[in-house]
């Protein structure tokens, strides 16, 4: 343990916390100090165990609607009667309302451009989709199910592969509406946590696209490939919704 | 038009807060060590958001919830199992047991489910937490800092010293090394049966530990 790199970088890089130019600059110094480097190895060790022991505590379906029930009378959702697609479109506009209104880091990026207002959309779309009902259109492990059931329902083919053996299954799709149009959103599980996978020709992504973008704790991560454009929200950690979209690029 | 406003604020509480009931009830049950305390908890801490809810300010809607119930959990552990908090661990360096370098991961890479359930259930509560948000609920280390109200540096030593515990426990709960564990094992023992029995049993249990 005499690396004195050990102490601060090392975990920082182990975690994903460290800078691009410091991350390079770590990655150099691996080759060269075998301390850092078995240090290394020992932490995704004990990490990988912990992932393997799915120690997370979902919360049961009892305490949600115990919940519901002790909020006062006027907070409990009201049963719309609407149909559903109107219902959702309320849903994504509220989202986007409260976003603008509430996140006072959202204030400056008014007019900073279509792509945070994607982003925006996304994430909205995201925390919609967590809520009892609302994951997919067509639930199924297999890709074979899930991409013909787009057929028709979209002006284009989005590419659906399973990445299961990679730890990333994928368990359903649905229709979703981002940017002005139609796009097909694939869903997939990591551990306990979801990623959905929004997909679109490139011809209609927006003009400037950031690789990766933080909104209230959801990480998002935006990719171009063969012609599709593809954005990855979910609150799995970065450095994991990274190495799902690389996986999914191949 | 009170009315109007309790419902559209009822609307987005749906939005921002529900969706993180998971990542709520995850925290409290590894804090608390027990899903009854964990489920009352989160219900608690719910309300309390709801009632705090207009003084939200935007931004990260998950760190505000699991600040609130970081410091339920802690409220309650004060009042009911002080013990809890004023664990201390055996801070025992024992990576000199390594035999050749590799050996370690490869212990550590075999630990089973049960282990590592239980080496962390037994770590003070302190670096239990902050392992917890790191490792089970994948936050970064600002956000953490942020549920704990604390600065980035608290995480780092924590995490660091957390990780080292959980090592060490870990290598320590090897079948062979059972033997030398020693009085310590009684706590441990105590705390896995409470763990393991029906909630009214469990609390009874709680109860007679204080008096």
């Amino acid at each position: 343990m005499a690396c004195q790199n050990n102490e601060l970088l090392l975990p920082a890089y182990f975690d994903g916390e460290l800078d691009l130019v410091r991350n390079i600059e770590f990655e150099e110094h691996l080759k060269t100090c075998p301390e850092c480097a078995q240090e290394l190895r020992d932490l995704q060790a004990m990490r990988s165990s912990v992932r393997a022991a799915n120690l997370y505590e979902r919360a049961p379906e009892s305490l949600k609607s115990r919940i519901r029930a002790a909020l006062p009378p006027q907070a409990r959702p009201q049963p719309i009667a609407m149909p559903r697609r109107s219902f959702e479109w309320l849903a994504i506009a509220a989202a986007i309302l409260i976003a603008v209104v509430l996140g006072a880091k959202v204030l400056p990026n008014i007019g900073g451009g279509e792509q945070d207002l994607i982003a925006e959309e996304i994430v909205a779309s995201h925390i919609r989709s967590m809520q009892p009902g609302h994951l997919y259109d067509v639930e199924s492990t297999d890709q074979h199910t899930v991409k013909p059931w787009f057929d028709g329902k979209l002006d284009f083919a989005p590419p659906v592969i399973n990445l299961a053996d990679q730890g990333f299954p994928l368990i359903g799709g649905r229709l979703d509406y981002v940017g002005h149009r139609n796009v097909a959103a694939l869903v997939y599980q990591r551990q306990k946590h979801f990623i959905n996978v929004f997909v679109w020709p490139e011809d209609s992504k927006p003009a400037k696209t950031p690789e990766v973008q933080t909104i209230q704790g959801y990480n998002l991560v935006f990719w171009s490939h063969n012609g599709m454009y593809f954005c990855a929200a979910s609150d799995l950690n970065l450095a994991e919704l990274r190495q799902f979209a690389q996986l999914l690029e191949r | 038009m009170e009315e109007k406003r309790g419902a559209g604020q009822a609307g987005a509480f749906d939005q921002v807060v529900l969706p993180h009931l998971d990542a709520a009830y995850n925290l409290a049950r590894w804090l608390v060590r027990n899903t009854h305390d964990a489920e009352d908890i989160v219900q608690e801490a719910y309300l309390r958001a709801f009632k705090f809810f207009g003084g939200y300010q935007g931004g990260d809607a998950r760190a505000w919830v699991l600040k609130i119930v970081r410091n339920t959990s802690y409220t309650f552990l004060e009042k009911n199992r002080p013990a809890d908090l004023s664990e201390e661990f055996d801070e025992k360096i024992h990576t000199d047991t390594a035999e050749q370098p590799g050996a370690e991961a490869a212990l550590l890479q075999s630990a089973d489910t049960r282990m590592v359930r239980d080496a962390l259930n037994e770590l003070p509560v302190n670096f239990r937490e902050v392992l917890v948000l790191r490792e089970l609920e994948g936050m970064a280390y600002k956000e953490i800092a942020e549920v704990m109200g604390k600065p980035i540096g608290t995480v780092m030593s924590g995490l660091a010293r957390g990780r080292a515990q959980l090592r060490d426990r870990l290598l320590h709960m090897r079948p062979e090394a059972h033997s030398e564990v020693t009085g310590k094992m009684r706590g441990e023992v105590r705390t896995k049966v409470r763990n393991e029995l029906p909630n009214e049993l469990s609390t009874e249990l709680s109860e007679k530990d204080e008096e």
